[in-house]
């Protein structure tokens, strides 16, 4: 574990060199918000930033991702036969991600990487990056991952932190993965700022002031909390659109798809959300879950109850908080969380 | 407009309390700042959660379809027509509304608020014209009417336009200004101008559908882009699906949209979406002289036949 101090005046000029052995990503603004995009030379991260307006979940699980191409026309060698669509699997580096978001990485690799089943897209493509976390010394008033497990200096999932100390970065490689990226940028300079480090942790804990309750969740019966009466009140304003499972790091559904335009098709897989009737419709016409009730319930019911029991590694939430500030409705997972925490129906005095 | 807010908490409470309706839908303080949540309420006791303020820009029309419970709703001018349009397509029926009619002075763009301040926005209030916000620890003051959404600094139905009672006297409606500068702007582009636009417009559309689901127009059991036999719209992030799905959206509301905002407000990719419902508006106005909602006496143009309609193909 190897800590070094990177000036900051050394800091773009050692990205560059970065650049020929990895492709680099980075968080840039566009118009009013940040996105990470690819940077090419001479284009730097914008490390000032608070966090991107989606989570970076796309670099590794694209919204639209091809798997397989396919000829429908005889008269071609090879036709009706699937094609994989190659990936590009050349090292990347995912610079200034900030450490929710790259906790969220390791969790939804449980649903791709299991003893059973290894999604070879999904693995192939998380497999190929090395990320370099930015501690986050300003959260934001929606954060609140120090009550998901993580915190604005957790380093979960990191190849590299990096935190900001003014006129320098310290940065603390945390695997090979990041040895290499850091010899990559041709930094060296041993240091020991952990005073320092430790004193800006300490304050952006402090700044976070959302406290989640997460503590019974795991022993609430789930039949109690399935027919809690506090469903249809939280659920009333939902408009059932994908803002809040679209712009979620931890939100991995997706739906296959068979395109054919002429002759050629193409097989892909897109995002899909629990927000959507279509997600349960089955061939038979049935729907499961066919009211929006049912659906609110759902995506709350994964992420704060049947995730926290199956895993028994607390909630599906890294508490970026993306969620609430894009929320069209002021749907607010913080408030919710705390209903199923605290709902116990002995002491209930909801209306029937 | 702190005023308003006493009248339609003592509003709901006669109405729950005399049982004349079962439910009232309304807003509710929500936990963001400048984000009111729509919410019902059913107890009488419950109405003290019931606010209104400038940032309750959400259409609550949208909360009626298809329900069948006698609802008071808290209806400002676009609401209320959004009312008229779901009563004339029989998505909801007139007695079983009792409308609390609130005369509008526009509501904020919390994303014009955020781009005047800066940084996350802990606080606002508002007295007046004067909003104050507090961002990083020190507090600014804007003028509300500078932050209001654009479509409410262009709206010329202030004043719901069917109600049961009001909770104020109604304002002033604004007269003298162009709604539809932006749309000929827009129409003077070259071809190859207005593709770069639109191309432009759209890039950023994750298609989650906010904009189609925040609209009351939107009620379609299926929507088109969910059809699959046969599929009219591919489902991944082509641009052409992306495209298709916002110029046939925007198409079902020709004639029937208020521009109460809903859509853009829902965005959460800050998508100038009505730059395509305004164009519609226009042309249904300049085409047949017609504003969607306000009146309960005749049909959206679109869904009648008329002798006289303007188009030859047609007689």
């Amino acid at each position: 574990m190897k800590v070094i101090t990177i000036d900051k005046k050394d800091w773009a000029s050692g990205l560059e060199k970065t650049k020929s052995a990895f492709q680099v990503f980075g968080p840039v603004k566009e118009k009013e918000w940040h996105s990470f995009k690819a940077l090419g030379p001479g284009e730097q991260p914008d490390m000032a930033y608070n966090n991107t307006r989606l989570s970076p979940k796309f670099l590794v699980e694209p919204q639209t991702d091809p798997m397989f191409t396919y000829s429908l026309d005889e008269a071609k060698e090879g036709h009706h036969i699937l094609k994989e669509v190659r990936k590009d699997i050349a090292p990347k580096a995912v610079v200034g991600i900030r450490p929710c978001d790259a906790a969220a990485f390791l969790l939804v690799k449980r649903n791709f990487d299991t003893p059973q089943y290894q999604d070879p897209y999904w693995l192939e493509a998380y497999n190929s990056m090395t990320f370099i976390g930015l501690a986050c010394n300003a959260p934001c008033s929606t954060c609140f991952c120090t009550s998901a497990g993580g915190g604005p200096f957790n380093e979960t999932g990191l190849d590299v932190l990096l935190v900001d100390v003014g006129d320098s970065f310290v940065a603390k490689s945390l695997t090979d993965k990041g040895d290499k990226w850091l010899s990559a940028g041709g930094w060296a300079s041993a240091t020991d700022a952990s005073g320092k480090v430790e004193a800006l942790k300490q304050a952006a804990e402090t700044k976070i002031t959302s406290n989640v309750r997460t503590d019974n969740l795991k022993t609430r019966p789930t039949t109690q909390l399935y027919d809690a009466p506090f469903w249809e009140d939280a659920a009333f304003s939902c408009i059932n659109c994908g803002t809040c499972t679209y712009s979620c790091p931890t939100c991995w559904c997706f739906d296959i798809q068979d395109e054919v335009r002429g002759t050629s098709g193409i097989r892909m897989r897109n995002w899909d959300s629990c927000m959507f009737p279509m997600f349960t419709l089955h061939g038979s016409g049935h729907n499961p879950r066919s009211v929006k009730v049912q659906r609110v319930r759902q995506r709350f019911m994964h992420k704060l109850k049947y995730y926290v029991e199956k895993y028994d590694d607390g909630i599906q939430c890294v508490g970026c908080g993306r969620c609430i500030r894009l929320c069209p409705v002021n749907i607010d997972i913080r408030k919710v969380c705390n209903q199923m925490n605290d709902y116990d129906p002995a002491a209930c005095v909801c209306p029937a | 407009m702190s005023g308003y807010q006493d009248k339609i908490k003592e509003t709901a409470e006669r109405l729950l309390k005399e049982g004349s309706v079962e439910m009232v839908v309304g807003f509710r303080k929500g936990t963001l700042p400048m984000m009111n949540e729509p919410c019902f309420i059913r107890r009488p006791e419950d109405v003290r959660q019931l606010v209104w303020d400038s940032n309750c820009g959400i259409n609550l029309a949208n909360y009626l379809t298809d329900r069948k419970e006698k609802i008071a709703i808290v209806a400002k001018g676009c609401d209320s027509r959004n009312i008229v349009t779901h009563i004339v397509e029989n998505k909801i029926k007139r007695e079983k509304l009792h409308v609390i009619g609130v005369p509008c002075q526009g509501m904020v763009d919390k994303r014009k608020v955020a781009a005047a301040c800066g940084g996350d926005i802990e606080a606002v209030t508002e007295d007046g014209d004067v909003l104050s916000v507090t961002a990083g620890g020190a507090v600014q003051t804007l003028s509300r009417m500078e932050m209001l959404q654009e479509n409410c600094a262009l709206c010329a139905h202030r004043n719901p336009v069917i109600y049961d009672e009001l909770v104020g006297e109604l304002v002033a409606e604004q007269t003298g200004i162009d709604r539809f500068a932006e749309v000929r702007r827009v129409e003077a582009l070259s071809p190859q101008e207005k593709w770069r636009y639109f191309e432009d417009l759209l890039a950023p559309c994750v298609r989650c559908y906010a904009c189609r689901n925040a609209c009351p127009l939107c009620y379609c059991p299926t929507c088109f882009v969910e059809e699959s036999r046969p599929q009219w719209v591919g489902k991944g992030q082509n641009p052409i699906d992306i495209r298709t799905f916002h110029f046939l959206r925007a198409y079902h509301c020709a004639g029937r949209c208020t521009d109460c905002g809903a859509c853009e407000r829902a965005c959460p990719m800050g998508i100038k979406v009505r730059q395509l419902t305004s164009k519609l508006n226009k042309d249904v106005l300049d085409m047949f002289g017609w504003e969607a909602g306000l009146t309960l006496d005749q049909r959206p143009p679109l869904d009648t036949y008329k002798p006289n309609d303007p188009n030859d193909f047609i007689k």
